[in-house]
């Protein structure tokens, strides 16, 4: 069954692979072949999608970038730095923020850096440890894909709606980017 | 003060709501313990020792009588009639039960309250001068300031899973009552180079493990930046600060790594490419929070003594030691003072919270103030009504005239309640308290800040005590460790270790020895901290150490 998340406030199947998964296919599609190292994009798995690690990225750039038909992902690890993907942001159509655990927290900056310094537009996905909880700030620091635990994708719609209102700018999708200190068309109640 | 707007009042509903069903998911199984813990601490809820212990937040430490009405409420409720109030201007719970907990943070909702962000690593509670608007020397009040920043940090989406907690304290006096040297970060507010008004920015203040004083980040920064520069402060230490090791996650440590130039280039690296965001703040914004603190309706009064001419020796005593100058003439901020002989410090029952309440209806424009010396404070009296406001408070145990004192002391639940603890500080502020129950020697020590935290944790400021003691394990026992010369204020600095560390029975009597000391080398206008600091720490360790202490 293929991975389904949350994308855009919708329960979808993922289109996506990664790199490990698109190899997997691969073998199994061909019988026990021996892949090339770093030949991954010569390799099918239909036309599907494909994310890889920011390392095998920055590894094999030269020949993604050659490679100009298939639709590419890239995720940062905590650590990474977004400046160093700044330069190749137009080439991809997602990049990922991985949270590796419930105490993990570089990810919301990277999403902002993305979204407002890089102006990144395509789709944002927290990978990793992401449950319904974190869903309002992520999706507030750009967030617009979310892998969650099969439990907590029923319900991720109340999670993202849990707060109606917030105090900060941000750019997440229908909030004007500027202070939102009250809710708009609202009179300070008495 | 700040009242609640419909934004302010759907996030804190949304709040509950959110944490009852978050409750009724774990009490159903439906969330593990490890999933709830990220959960509750970010309402302030601890596992404690016997029962939960929640911690509400008290925003810089304002409070209206409807507000204390609705403590003493809780405490009544569903705890066992009383709180505790802390160093950083919150209260906390030490007896509710988790199922009620929900129905605690409604009750407090309806009052423009909650206990969000105090817990958890994220911005918490934002601390102030408990003097603020009515100090004589005041630059600015910084409550509209401390405002600004409550709203900014709460729920901020970027900041809400940092590598550590991360408090911010503001003032605008000179004298710092906020210990804002030993926050992450401190917000002074000071006249620039053209004389208007802005900033001092410090960072990497802390105690815990590491005790550090705060360093200036930048001099002078224009008011309308101060969201952003605060941004790019916490964005740089979001990134940057450690995560692999949670004694060395504070912010202090990050600066301590990098050095503070290095830090400083950074944090204006980052706040250069955002200054001129959306965090912008402009006049109207300033002024419309200004105007939730108007100055309130003073009465053209003299200034008058009320003190009699002679007799009323115990009026005395409370008006020179529990009533602090007034920028308006007639007026006086009075202290309530939390640290009554054999009751923990910073406890207040249902029924004293209430009655102050009441008081401060009276007396005080209906607003009353903790400190961070885990005191109260009504900042609004008229000095004629000192005496029967003195009266009222002396009827109900909170007139004790120590502020300021030897038995002023900071002191931290301890063993008798925190999980965290090594050793009781509780008993131990009673064995101080029986040794040293004579006032005349008290007035006569003057101003010694006695600071006691049960563990390295620090949560009663031990490092910056002028005499600090802190409780260690050494074996299964519980010993204390005694610093002096630390100090919380605009002349901060941590004490110094005087040696080994001394068993429960033997404190008291080694804070005698410490005392006898002072007393016989001081100079006239010295207080305890400056004769630590002109002797060194020498003298007092040799009389301490020179004999043992009988059983």
């Amino acid at each position: 069954m293929p991975r389904r998340l949350l994308r855009n406030g919708q329960i979808v199947p993922d289109e996506w692979l990664y790199v490990a998964e698109a190899q997997a296919a691969d073998a199994v599609q061909a019988a026990g072949a021996v892949q090339a190292a770093g030949a991954v994009q010569a390799a099918g798995a239909g036309a599907s999608p494909l994310i890889l690690g920011f390392d095998q990225w920055q590894a094999e750039r030269e020949q993604w970038l050659a490679n100009g038909e298939r639709r590419l992902g890239v995720i940062l690890s905590p650590a990474h730095k977004v400046e160093q993907l700044a330069p190749d942001l137009a080439r991809l159509a997602l990049v990922g923020a991985e949270f590796s655990g419930p105490s993990e927290g570089r990810g919301y900056t990277q999403g902002r850096l993305l979204r407002e310094r890089w102006k990144f537009a395509g789709e944002l996905r927290a990978t990793g440890y992401v449950h319904r909880d974190q869903l309002f700030f992520l999706a507030r620091c750009g967030f617009n894909s979310f892998e969650l635990p099969d439990g907590d994708l029923e319900h991720a719609y109340t999670a993202l709606s849990t707060f109606s209102a917030a105090y900060q700018p941000s750019n997440d999708a229908g909030l004007p980017l500027k202070l939102r200190r009250r809710l708009p068309d609202t009179p300070a109640s008495a | 003060m700040y009242r609640y707007d419909l934004t302010d009042k759907t996030l804190v509903n949304e709040r509950v709501a959110q944490f009852r069903d978050q409750t009724r998911a774990f009490l159903a199984g439906e969330l593990s313990d490890d999933e709830f813990r990220h959960l509750r601490l970010r309402n302030g809820l601890y596992i404690q020792r016997h029962a939960p212990m929640l911690r509400v937040a008290i925003p810089y430490g304002l409070l209206s009588a409807v507000q204390l009405r609705t403590l003493a409420h809780i405490a009544r409720r569903y705890d066992r009639g009383y709180g505790h109030f802390t160093t950083r201007q919150n209260i906390q719970y030490n007896w509710p039960r988790l199922e009620e907990v929900p129905d605690i943070l409604a009750d407090l909702a309806q009052v423009e309250m909650h206990a969000i962000q105090t817990s958890g690593n994220c911005i918490r509670n934002t601390t102030s001068d408990h003097l603020a608007g009515v100090t004589p020397n005041e630059l600015e009040d910084p409550r509209p300031w401390c405002e600004i920043i409550r709203q900014w940090s709460t729920f901020h989406p970027e900041f809400t899973y940092l590598p550590r907690k991360f408090k911010i304290a503001v003032t605008g006096a000179p004298q710092d009552r906020a210990a804002s040297l030993v926050h992450d970060v401190g917000v002074h507010i000071v006249r620039g180079p053209d004389g208007e008004l802005g900033f001092e920015i410090l960072a990497g203040g802390g105690l815990g493990r590491t005790p550090i004083i705060g360093q200036v980040v930048r001099e002078f920064l224009p008011r309308r930046h101060l969201l952003s520069y605060l941004e790019a402060i916490l964005r740089i230490y979001n990134l940057e600060g450690r995560r692999d090791n949670l004694t060395k996650a504070r912010i202090k440590i990050l600066v301590k790594s990098l050095g503070i130039e290095e830090f400083r280039r950074r944090v204006e690296a980052e706040w250069e490419l955002i200054r001129d965001g959306g965090l912008v703040l402009d006049e109207a914004e300033i002024a419309r929070m200004r105007a939730f603190f108007p100055p309130p309706a003073y009465r053209s009064l003299p200034d008058i003594d009320p003190t009699p001419a002679d007799g009323g020796a115990a009026f005395k005593a409370w008006y020179r030691y529990n009533t602090v100058a007034h920028k308006v003439p007639g007026y006086r901020a009075v202290y309530i003072s939390l640290k009554k002989p054999g009751v923990p410090p910073g406890d207040a029952t249902d029924a004293q919270l209430d009655l102050l309440a009441d008081l401060a209806d009276r007396y005080s424009f209906g607003e009353a103030r903790v400190t961070h010396t885990q005191n109260l404070l009504f900042a609004d009296v008229e000095q004629e009504k000192t005496f029967e406001l003195w009266q009222a408070l002396d009827a109900a145990g909170l007139a004790t005239p120590n502020i300021g004192t030897l038995t002023d002391m900071i002191c931290c639940p301890g063993l008798d309640f925190c999980s965290l603890a090594n050793a009781g500080s509780l008993d131990v502020a009673k064995l101080i308290n029986e040794r040293f129950d004579d006032y005349d020697y008290l007035y006569d020590l003057g101003e010694v800040d006695v600071k006691m935290s049960g563990c390295m944790n620090a949560c009663g400021h031990h490092h910056v005590g002028a005499i600090g003691i802190l409780g260690v394990d050494k074996g299964g026992q519980e010993w204390y460790q005694i610093t002096i010369g630390g100090a919380a204020g605009a002349d901060a600095s941590l004490g110094s270790v005087i040696g080994p560390s001394v068993a429960k029975h033997e404190v008291a009597e080694t804070i005698a020895r410490l005392l006898d000391v002072y007393v016989e080398r001081r100079t006239p206008e010295e207080r305890f901290l400056d004769t630590v600091r002109r002797l060194g720490v020498k003298p007092f360790k040799e009389r301490v150490y020179a004999a043992p202490v009988a059983a």
